[in-house]
């Protein structure tokens, strides 16, 4: 796609200019539709690795799911030799999204409009009446097929997790993440095999970006998210951590719950008060913690640039991937999984868990809830800055109570889209 | 004959307690009174909310999942509790309520349920569709759930679903 550096994003309001303080984040950059569409050009087919699935998704040769690379719609499939691919879903000939089925397994793709055929790889391998009828109409001579195959996307897997790139010389997955934040990804996708459990899907009218700021912002965790401190899983005197990459653009929030019985001599009254009521639960297993990783982590969260976040709290294992559906809405794609190594317990232990998160989870209700009244201040009221001013960019990365990673993103956001 | 017709009359009783005990059930909920929900089932019930989707890959992962009474009670508290979400009207419909086949004292049934959520200054709008696969208990105390799978073709949730259905 032509970078047109002309380009200037302009609103209703007239030309955008940056605040010069870094504290400030302007709001157009969450409903503006010329910002939308630069996103695309300079992010999401730009310099990045876009998170697509999961290797246990696509776990059989010919095994497909449909999935994104920023808003685009694409299909991730596995060959007859193992490779992944991950191509257009959009027919080469007049455009259909060819493919409508969540998963699914197949030899080939056949396009409904006009019966164009596509293997594995996204090449084209059959065009009906290529030679016409009766020696008449059909394909110029000089018509290719190999050159008419779908857009494919460059493909990089690491720890079974799946990414794509439209950049020809992209940096490895290793480089991309960084040394600060690589660890911390194989902590989680350590290599062992996992098993799919199941996907949750949800619209969330919000900027998609507000997705990502919500898991670099430590300072909602305890007071938007009462579960968290009521049972426990977090409270603010825990030991975290929140690391970002050199250019601010991945982030992680890692946090060590507390085990066992507190020790009321050390351990602060909301830690007391936390296991207290977690005694209380009906059902405590809910909260059982069977290590599994190496990591002094229990908890990490980790926001992977562009549209990645991936989970591993306790026992609930989950990516979720942000799909833009223009500057007011995105989908969300939840993958969940266990280990293929788990036992029938274990599994339903990982299912108990998972309470906790998704659409209809503890926090996961409350994170789509305020998320929605945030784009709802963004796009209804009066223009003017959000604020985020907590913490010092250049502070110890165990501060909890801090905006520093937010403000990371946006100084790396607004580099790489020139604003 | 006799037989088969006994077996008929016996399956529409059964699908009469049961329509009985969801429009309660629906009421309860519409009332926002999940303390009132958790009632409906017995001590190790199973209550199973799954994407249609997911259910028919053969993925087990549940959008709620309790294995028995003592978590339905720790979601009713969790919700009523330590819940954030937007104040909404909830409209629970059940219908096409059938029973499937009584086993001595349990009954096998299906219905189908669609769950209308209001929220402030918005249009109605369906949060749920799909159907309900249960056991039932015949209990001194009159129905209770074993097990109710709630098997949802509205797959793409919207924002969030905050009530059990
Ligand atoms: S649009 Fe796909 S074959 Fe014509
Ligand atoms: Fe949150």
């Amino acid at each position: 796609m032509d970078v047109n550096s002309s380009m200037r994003s302009t609103g209703g309001q007239g030309p955008h200019v940056w605040p010069d303080d870094k504290t400030l984040i302007p709001d157009w950059i969450y409903t503006d539709p010329d910002i939308y569409d630069r996103e695309l050009e300079k992010i999401f087919l730009g310099r990045h690795w876009n998170y697509v699935g999961l290797d246990c998704e696509v776990s059989e040769p010919g095994d497909y799911f449909r999935s994104y690379v920023g808003p685009l719609p694409v299909v991730v499939t596995r060959d007859m030799d193992g490779e992944v691919h991950v191509f257009e879903n959009r027919c080469a000939h007049r455009g259909v999204e060819f493919c409508r089925e969540y998963r699914g397994s197949a030899d080939s793709f056949i396009c409904p409009y006009h019966n164009w055929t596509y293997n594995l790889q996204g090449d084209l391998t059959a065009v009906p009446f290529r030679r016409g009828v009766k020696g008449q109409g059909g394909m110029p001579k000089d018509f290719d097929m190999a050159k008419r195959g779908l857009r494919k996307f460059h493909v990089a897997t690491r720890g079974g997790v799946i990414f794509a790139t439209a950049c020809d010389d992209m940096e490895s997955i290793e480089d991309y993440l960084g040394p600060v934040i690589c660890p911390e990804f194989d902590a989680t996708f350590d290599g062992s095999e996992m098993k799919l459990l199941g996907v949750h899907r949800n619209i969330l009218p919000a900027n998609w970006k507000l997705y990502q700021e919500n898991l670099k912002d430590p300072y909602h965790a305890t007071l938007l998210h009462t579960y968290l401190t009521t049972f426990g899983l977090f409270v603010s005197s825990n030991e975290s951590n929140i690391p970002t990459d050199k250019y601010g653009r991945h982030g992680g929030l890692l946090s060590r719950r507390s085990e066992g019985r507190p020790d009321v001599s050390t351990e602060d009254a909301a830690n007391m008060q936390a296991f207290k009521k977690a005694m209380e639960l009906n059902d405590p297993r809910v909260l059982d913690f069977v290590r599994e990783f190496d990591s002094k982590w229990s908890g990490s969260v980790l926001t992977i640039f562009p549209t990645l976040t991936a989970l591993r709290q306790t026992n609930i294992l989950n990516t979720r991937l942000l799909v833009p559906r223009g500057p007011n809405e995105f989908m969300m794609i939840w993958t969940v999984f266990g280990r293929a190594d788990d036992d029938e317990e274990m599994v339903r232990h990982r299912l108990r868990q998972n309470n906790i998160f998704g659409p209809a989870g503890f926090l996961g209700i409350e994170d789509n809830e305020v998320l929605k009244f945030l784009q709802d201040g963004l796009r209804k009221s009066l223009p003017r800055d959000g604020l985020a001013l907590l913490g010092e960019d250049d502070e110890p990365t165990d501060t909890i109570i801090t905006e520093r990673a937010i403000r990371g993103m946006y100084r790396y956001y607004r580099d790489v889209m020139e604003l | 004959m006799a037989t088969v017709m006994d077996k008929g009359a016996a399956l529409r009783e059964a699908r009469f307690e049961v329509e009985e005990f969801n429009y309660a059930y629906a009421d309860t909920l519409d009332r926002f009174d999940v303390d009132g929900w958790v009632e409906y089932f017995t001590e190790d019930a199973l209550y199973h909310v799954i994407a249609r989707d997911n259910a028919e890959s053969g993925l087990p992962l549940g959008l709620i999942y309790c294995e028995g009474k003592a978590m339905m009670k720790d979601r009713a508290y969790a919700l009523l509790n330590t819940e954030m979400f937007a104040p909404r009207y909830l409209h629970l419909s059940i219908t096409n309520t059938r029973a499937l086949k009584i086993e001595s004292d349990l009954i096998h049934a299906v219905a189908n349920y669609t769950l209308i959520e209001t929220l402030v200054e918005e249009q109605s709008r369906v949060q749920q569709v799909g159907k309900y696969r249960d056991i039932f208990e015949r209990t001194p105390n009159g129905l209770l759930l074993q097990e109710r799978k709630c098997v949802f073709d509205s797959v793409m949730i919207d924002n969030c679903l905050v009530f059990p259905v």
